[in-house]
C-alpha cells in the first residue's frame, strides 16, 4: 500500500471535524473521497498534506510514518498535491514555475549566483510536455486559462516523482469537457508511472468515471466505501449526498 | 504608595488620550484598509485649531467646550477632503503607495502647521471648571486627568454601540470584508467610507483638542502621537476596537511606571511591549488573521533582464559617474557620494520588499548598525577604516540575523510594524546608552584612511562598493534564492508544497539585505565623519521607503532610479526652499496620483509602448 | 426586463466581451453556458456595474445602466449572486440579511429574513451563527437570501451549482423554480448543464465572448451538433 491511514481524529473547539477516518491508495489506483459540504473531506485532506496535524491516528507513506510533519517534509517524501484554487507563481512563466519545484528537488534554492534562465531546462520541459502544456512553457503563469493552470500545477506536481498525488477537487471551477480531459490525463499519469491518487471531487460524473473506488463521508465519518457501482447504489449515499442524480449524468 | 496611585492614575488618562488618536486610526484602517500616518497630523491640527478657537472665543465654558468640539469637527472636514481629494483615487492601488500618499501630507500639514502658527511651542489654557485638584483616595489629584480618564471608556462604549447596534456600523462591518460586495448589494460604498474617515478624523481631532491643557501644541506632535498610536493600533490588533483600548491602558500605565522603574529605558519600552506582543501573538492582543482578500491581486509583474535601451541607459550614466566628478567641485562630490550610498541602501531594502514581498518600515536600523559598526571601533578601538568598513556589513547582519529571525514570521502591516519597532530599539539604544554611543552628540571622527581622505577618491571608494553591492543584489534576484523569495511571496501555499522553507528563506533574504543596508550605513559614516542616532530614525527608513516606492517596486533598477531622483530632489529642495517639506509633499503627492508604478514603472510603460 | 447590446468588456488588454447581445424577459430564467473563460462571468460582472463596459449598452427596463456604479444598478433592482458568494464572515446571518436589505419595491411582496428562512428552512435554524462558520451550501443559500433582500426584479445568479454536493444543488433547483414562480427574472451562469436544465426556459452560449447559440432550452437538449461545439473541449 501506498498510503495507508488509521482511524484519523481532528476536532476544531469542541466541534468533532473527522472521526475516525481510515482509508488505503494502492499504487496507480484513484481513490475518490466524496461527501456534503462539510462533511470533513478538507479537513482531512489537510491532515494527509501536513497542513492540519490529526488529534489522533496515524498517516503512513510506504510504511514510512508521516503523520503531523510538516508539508515541505512530507513533499520531500514523494507526496505531490494540487490545490483546489490553483496556486502557482504568478510571477514567472510557465517554465520556471516547473523549474522551481526542481530546483527545490535538487536542494539548490539557496544559490544566489548562477542565473536562473541558465538553468538546463530540459526536464522542466519533459514534464511539460507530459501534461500537454510544452507549447507555453514561456508564458507567465498569471495570464493563463484556467484549465491549462490546472496543467501547470499537475506538472509541477509531478517534479519530484511522487508515489502519491493528492489532489483537492481537481476540477472545481472547470468546464465540464475541461474536467474529463484533465481527469483522463491524471488518470493515465497515475496509471502509466504506479502513482497512487487520492482525490476529493464534486462532480459525480469526473468521479464516477475515473475512481477506482469511493470513500464517502458524511458529519467527519465514513458513511460507506466500495467500487463506483456500489456507491452508487448505497441508499444512505443517495440520501446525505448524491440525490436523485437529477443534477448529473448518472440517474 | 500614594506615588504609585497617582502614577497609576496618570496612566489612565495617557491611556484614554492615546485610544482617542488610535481609535480613529484603527477604524479607518478597518475599513479602508489604509495606514494613514496622516492620523498623527490629524490630531496635530485639532491641537492647534482648539488652541486658536479657545484663545479667540470668549472665555468660559462655551468657549474652551465649543472650541475643543469645533476644531474636532473642523479635523473632520479636513480628513473627508484628504478622503475626497487623495485617498478615493488610490483606493486600488497598492498598500505601500497609499502610505507614502499619507506621508506627502504630513509633509504638507507640517509646513501650512508652521505657516500658520508659526515654530514655538503653543500653552494653552485650562478647561473651565477642571482647572483644580481633587482628593482620590487620599492623594491630591487634577481634575482634568480624571475627566480624561473618563473620556476613554465613554468613546469606546459609544464605538461599541454604533458599531453593533446601527445599520450603519453593520454596513462599516461588511465593507471591512469585502467593500465591492456591499457596493453591489445598493450600498453607495463611496459616501459610507467617507463617514468612515470624517469619524476617524473627528476622533484625532478630539483627541488633540483635548491636550491643549495638558502639553504645549508643537510641530513634533504628529509624528509622535501617530508612532504611539501604530503601537496601540498594532498591540491591540488592527482594526479591533477593544484590542486597541487595551492597548492603550497597557502601554500607558507602561510609560507612567515606567519612568519610576526603568528611567535608563523609557524611550523603548512601548516598542519592547509591542515586539513581545507580535512575536508571542502574530495579528496583536485582539486581532484577527486577515480573511483573505476576495477581489484576488493581480499577479505580479516578472522580472525581466533589462532591456538593451536601460542596459545601455544604465551603462552610460555609470560612465558619467566615472568621468565627470574629477571636473566637480566637492560639495557636488558629497552629493554624488550620498547619491551612490542611497542607491544602495534602497537596492537592499527594494530586496526583501520587491522579491520578498515584506514591507520594511524601519530599515533605517541596519544603515544604523552598519554605520556604528564602523564609529564604534573608531572610538573604542581606533581601528582604521578598511576594518571598520568590514565590520559594518558584519554588525548589520549580526542586527539582521536577530531581528529577522522575529519580522519574517508575521506579514503584511504587522511585520512591517515590528521592523519599526526593532528600529525604533535600535534608535533608543544608541540615544539613551551614552558612555558606549555618545547619546544624542554621536560619535565624531570617523575619518577615513589617509589614503581616501580626499573626497573624490572616497567618492571612487564608495562608487565601486555601493555600485559592486547592487549588482550582487541583482544577481541574486535573478538566481535560484531570489526566484524562490518571489515563489514565497506570490504563493506561500504552493512554495511549501514543494519544500520550500519560506521562513529561512525570508529570513536569509532578510539578512542580505542588512548586510548590503550595513556596507551603506558603514560608507555613509566615513562620508560624513561623524555619526548620530538619527541615521536609525524613522524618518530615515522612510527615505529609504520613499526611494523604493518612487522608483517603482516591482522594478528592479527602480530603487536606483529612486534613490537618485530623491536624494537629488531632497537635496535641491533643502538648499532652495524655507518649506521644502511642502513642495516635497506636493510632489510626492503628485507622484502618486500620476505614476502609481514609480519612475522606472513608468519609464517601462513608456519602452513598451514604443 | 433586461437588454443587452454589443456589450464589449476588457481585463487590462485582454479583450472579453466582444460584442454580447442577450435579452431577458420579465419571469424568465436565461441559462448562460458556456467553457471556462468564455465570459459568462465577466457578461455578469459588467451588467452590474462592477466592471465597467467599454461599449455597448445595458437597458434594464428601459433605461441604459451601461457604466453605472454598482450600487446605483442594485438600486435600479438588479441582484447579483457572486459565484464565490463573498459572504461577510465576520457578520451573522441576520447581519448579512441585513445589509443586502432595501426598501421595498412597487409591485413585489417585499423579502424580509422570515420571508429568506422560509425559502431557505436550514439557515433560519443559525440565525446568530457567523457567516464563516458555514458550510459551503448554506453559504451559498445566505448569498441568495442576501441578494433577495434587496427585493430585485432580476437576478444574476453566477455558478450557484459550483462546488455544491448533489443533495444541495437539487435544493438550489427548487429554490430558482419558486423564485420563479414569484415572477424573478434570473440570468443563471452554469457549467452545469443537468442543473440549467431543470430550472432554465432559454439558453445562450458564449464562446469568445460572443452569444453563438440561442434557443429554447429543450432545443438545447435536442441540439447535439450545437453541445458539441460549445459545451465541450
Amino acid at each position: 500500500m501506498t498510503l495507508e491511514v488509521r482511524d484519523l481524529h481532528k476536532s476544531f473547539g469542541g466541534v468533532q471535524a473527522v472521526s475516525g477516518v481510515s482509508l488505503s491508495v494502492a499504487a496507480g489506483e484513484l481513490l475518490a473521497l466524496i461527501g456534503p459540504n462539510g462533511a470533513g473531506k478538507s479537513t482531512c485532506f489537510n491532515m494527509l498534506n501536513g497542513q492540519l496535524r490529526p488529534d489522533r491516528g496515524s498517516v503512513k507513506l510506504r510504511g514510512q510514518e508521516i503523520t503531523g510533519l510538516a508539508p515541505r517534509r512530507i513533499w520531500r517524501m514523494g507526496v505531490g498535491r494540487t490545490f483546489q484554487i490553483t496556486a502557482t507563481f504568478g510571477s514567472m512563466t510557465v517554465l520556471e514555475n516547473v523549474q522551481m519545484a526542481l530546483l527545490s528537488h535538487a536542494r539548490r534554492l539557496y544559490d544566489i549566483w548562477n542565473p536562473v534562465s541558465k538553468q538546463d531546462p530540459a526536464r522542466a520541459m519533459a514534464l511539460l510536455d507530459r501534461v500537454g502544456m510544452a507549447g507555453q512553457a514561456a508564458r507567465p503563469c498569471g495570464v493563463l486559462a484556467y484549465g491549462d493552470l490546472k496543467r501547470v500545477e499537475l506538472a509541477v506536481a509531478l517534479a519530484n516523482d511522487p508515489s502519491l498525488l493528492l489532489m483537492d477537487e481537481p476540477t472545481a471551477g472547470m468546464a465540464p469537457a475541461e474536467r474529463v480531459a484533465l481527469m483522463e490525463l491524471a488518470a493515465r499519469i497515475a496509471r502509466e508511472g504506479g502513482i497512487a491518487v487520492l482525490f476529493t471531487e464534486h462532480d459525480m460524473d469526473v468521479v464516477f468515471a475515473h475512481a477506482d473506488r469511493i470513500l464517502v463521508l458524511d458529519r467527519g465519518k465514513p458513511i460507506a466505501e466500495g467500487l463506483p457501482a456500489e456507491v452508487r447504489r448505497d441508499a444512505r449515499v443517495r440520501e446525505v449526498y448524491l440525490g436523485t442524480g437529477a443534477t448529473h449524468g448518472y440517474s | 504608595m500614594e506615588n504609585l496611585l497617582v502614577q497609576g492614575l496618570s496612566g489612565l488618562a495617557t491611556a484614554s488620550s492615546l485610544f482617542l488618536v488610535a481609535s480613529g486610526l484603527t477604524v479607518i484602517f478597518g475599513v479602508t484598509r489604509i495606514v494613514n500616518f496622516a492620523h498623527g497630523s490629524l490630531y496635530m491640527l485639532g491641537a492647534y485649531l482648539s488652541w486658536t478657537l479657545v484663545t479667540q472665543l470668549p472665555r468660559g465654558h462655551l468657549g474652551f467646550w465649543g472650541g475643543v468640539a469645533l476644531a474636532a469637527l473642523i479635523v473632520g472636514v479636513v480628513g473627508v477632503l484628504i478622503e475626497v481629494l487623495l485617498l478615493r483615487r488610490i483606493y486600488k492601488a497598492p498598500e505601500l503607495f497609499q502610505l507614502l500618499a499619507t506621508f506627502g501630507v504630513v509633509l504638507i500639514v507640517q509646513d501650512v502647521a508652521l505657516l500658520i502658527w508659526g515654530p514655538q511651542d503653543l500653552l494653552g489654557p485650562r478647561a473651565p471648571g477642571l482647572r483644580g485638584a481633587t482628593m482620590v483616595l487620599g492623594v491630591r489629584f487634577p481634575l482634568y486627568e480624571l475627566f480624561l480618564i473618563a473620556v476613554g471608556p465613554v468613546v469606546l462604549a459609544l464605538l461599541w454601540l454604533l458599531f453593533n447596534r446601527t445599520r450603519w456600523g453593520t454596513l462599516v462591518r461588511a465593507a471591512t470584508a469585502d467593500r465591492e460586495m456591499v457596493g453591489a448589494l445598493g450600498v453607495n460604498q463611496r459616501a459610507l467610507f467617507t463617514t468612515v474617515f470624517f469619524l476617524g478624523s473627528v476622533l484625532a481631532g478630539l483627541g488633540g483638542a483635548l491636550q491643549i491643557p495638558r502639553e504645549s501644541v508643537n510641530l513634533q506632535m504628529d509624528l509622535v502621537v501617530i508612532v504611539e498610536a501604530f503601537v496601540v493600533v498594532v498591540v491591540g490588533g488592527l482594526g479591533s476596537l477593544p484590542g486597541a483600548f487595551l492597548a492603550a491602558l497597557l502601554i500607558g500605565e507602561l510609560q507612567a511606571f515606567g519612568i519610576l522603574i526603568f528611567p535608563r529605558i523609557t524611550l523603548v519600552l512601548a516598542f519592547l511591549v509591542m515586539a513581545v506582543v507580535l512575536v508571542i501573538r502574530p495579528h496583536g492582543l485582539l486581532g484577527r488573521a486577515p480573511s483573505t482578500a476576495h477581489a484576488a491581486a493581480a499577479p505580479e509583474p516578472p522580472y525581466l533582464p533589462a532591456s538593451p535601451w536601460r542596459r545601455w541607459a544604465g551603462l552610460g550614466l555609470l560612465l558619467l559617474a566615472v568621468i565627470v566628478p574629477p571636473f566637480l567641485g566637492d560639495y557636488a562630490l558629497i552629493v554624488f557620494t550620498e547619491i551612490a550610498i542611497m542607491m544602495l541602501f534602497a537596492a537592499s531594502l527594494h530586496f526583501i520588499m520587491g522579491p520578498g514581498g515584506m514591507a520594511s518600515f524601519g530599515h533605517a536600523a541596519y544603515f544604523g548598525f552598519g554605520a556604528y559598526g564602523a564609529a564604534l571601533l573608531v572610538r573604542h578601538f581606533a581601528a582604521p577604516m578598511e576594518l571598520g568598513l568590514l565590520a559594518a556589513p558584519f554588525m548589520a547582519g549580526l542586527g539582521g540575523l536577530v531581528f529577522g529571525f522575529f519580522c519574517v514570521r508575521l506579514s503584511g502591516v504587522y511585520a512591517a510594524m515590528l521592523t519599526l519597532a526593532f528600529a525604533q530599539i535600535a534608535w533608543s539604544t544608541a540615544f539613551q546608552w551614552v558612555e558606549m554611543t555618545g547619546g544624542d552628540n554621536g560619535i565624531l571622527g570617523v575619518w577615513p584612511s589617509a589614503w581616501a581622505q580626499s573626497k573624490l577618491v572616497f567618492y571612487y571608494l564608495s562608487l565601486a562598493l555601493c555600485v559592486g553591492a547592487v549588482m550582487l543584489l541583482r544577481r541574486a534576484i535573478f538566481a535560484p534564492f531570489g526566484y524562490a523569495l518571489r515563489a514565497g511571496r506570490d504563493s506561500p501555499l504552493r512554495a511549501e508544497a514543494i519544500g520550500m522553507d519560506g521562513f529561512r528563506i525570508r529570513w536569509f533574504a532578510f539578512i542580505l539585505a542588512a548586510v548590503a543596508a550595513g556596507i551603506a550605513g558603514g560608507l555613509f559614516a566615513y562620508s560624513k565623519g561623524s555619526v548620530f542616532p538619527t541615521y536609525m530614525s524613522i524618518s530615515r527608513s522612510v527615505d529609504g521607503l520613499l526611494m523604493v516606492l518612487l522608483g517603482g517596486v516591482k522594478t528592479v533598477s527602480g530603487p536606483i532610479a529612486g534613490a537618485l531622483a530623491y536624494t537629488w530632489l531632497h537635496e535641491q529642495l533643502m538648499r532652495a526652499f524655507d518649506l521644502w517639506r511642502l513642495f516635497l509633499g506636493i510632489i510626492i503627492l503628485a507622484l502618486v496620483l500620476f505614476f502609481p508604478q514609480g519612475l522606472a514603472g513608468a519609464l517601462g510603460r513608456r519602452e513598451g509602448r514604443s | 426586463m433586461l437588454d443587452v447590446t454589443d456589450l464589449h468588456a476588457h481585463y487590462g488588454r485582454a479583450h472579453i466581451l466582444q460584442g454580447v447581445t442577450l435579452r431577458a424577459g420579465e419571469g424568465e430564467v436565461l441559462a448562460l453556458l458556456g467553457r471556462n473563460g468564455a465570459g459568462k462571468s465577466t457578461t455578469m460582472k459588467s451588467i452590474m456595474g462592477l466592471l465597467r463596459p467599454t461599449s455597448g449598452a445595458v437597458r434594464f427596463r428601459g433605461e441604459d445602466i451601461a457604466g453605472r456604479e454598482p450600487f446605483e444598478i442594485a438600486r435600479r433592482g438588479i441582484g447579483y449572486v457572486p459565484e464565490e458568494r463573498r459572504i461577510f464572515t465576520e457578520l451573522s446571518v441576520l447581519e448579512n440579511l441585513e445589509v443586502g436589505r432595501m426598501p421595498a419595491r412597487e409591485g413585489l411582496a417585499p423579502w424580509t429574513a422570515e420571508r429568506v428562512f422560509a425559502l431557505f428552512p436550514s439557515l433560519g435554524a443559525m440565525r446568530k451563527r457567523p457567516g464563516g462558520r458555514m458550510s459551503g451550501g448554506e453559504q451559498q443559500m445566505l448569498t441568495i437570501g442576501r441578494t433577495l433582500m434587496g427585493n430585485p426584479r432580476l437576478i444574476l445568479l453566477d455558478e450557484p451549482s459550483e462546488g455544491l454536493a448533489p443533495v444541495i444543488i437539487e435544493r438550489m433547483a427548487e429554490a430558482i423554480l419558486a423564485l420563479k414562480r414569484e415572477g424573478l427574472t434570473v440570468l443563471l451562469s452554469e457549467q452545469n448543464l443537468h442543473f440549467a436544465r431543470l430550472v432554465s426556459d432559454r439558453a445562450c452560449v458564449l464562446e469568445k465572448g460572443a452569444i453563438r447559440w440561442e434557443g429554447r432550452m429543450e432545443a438545447l437538449m435536442a441540439d447535439e451538433a450545437a453541445r458539441a461545439q460549445y459545451l465541450t473541449v
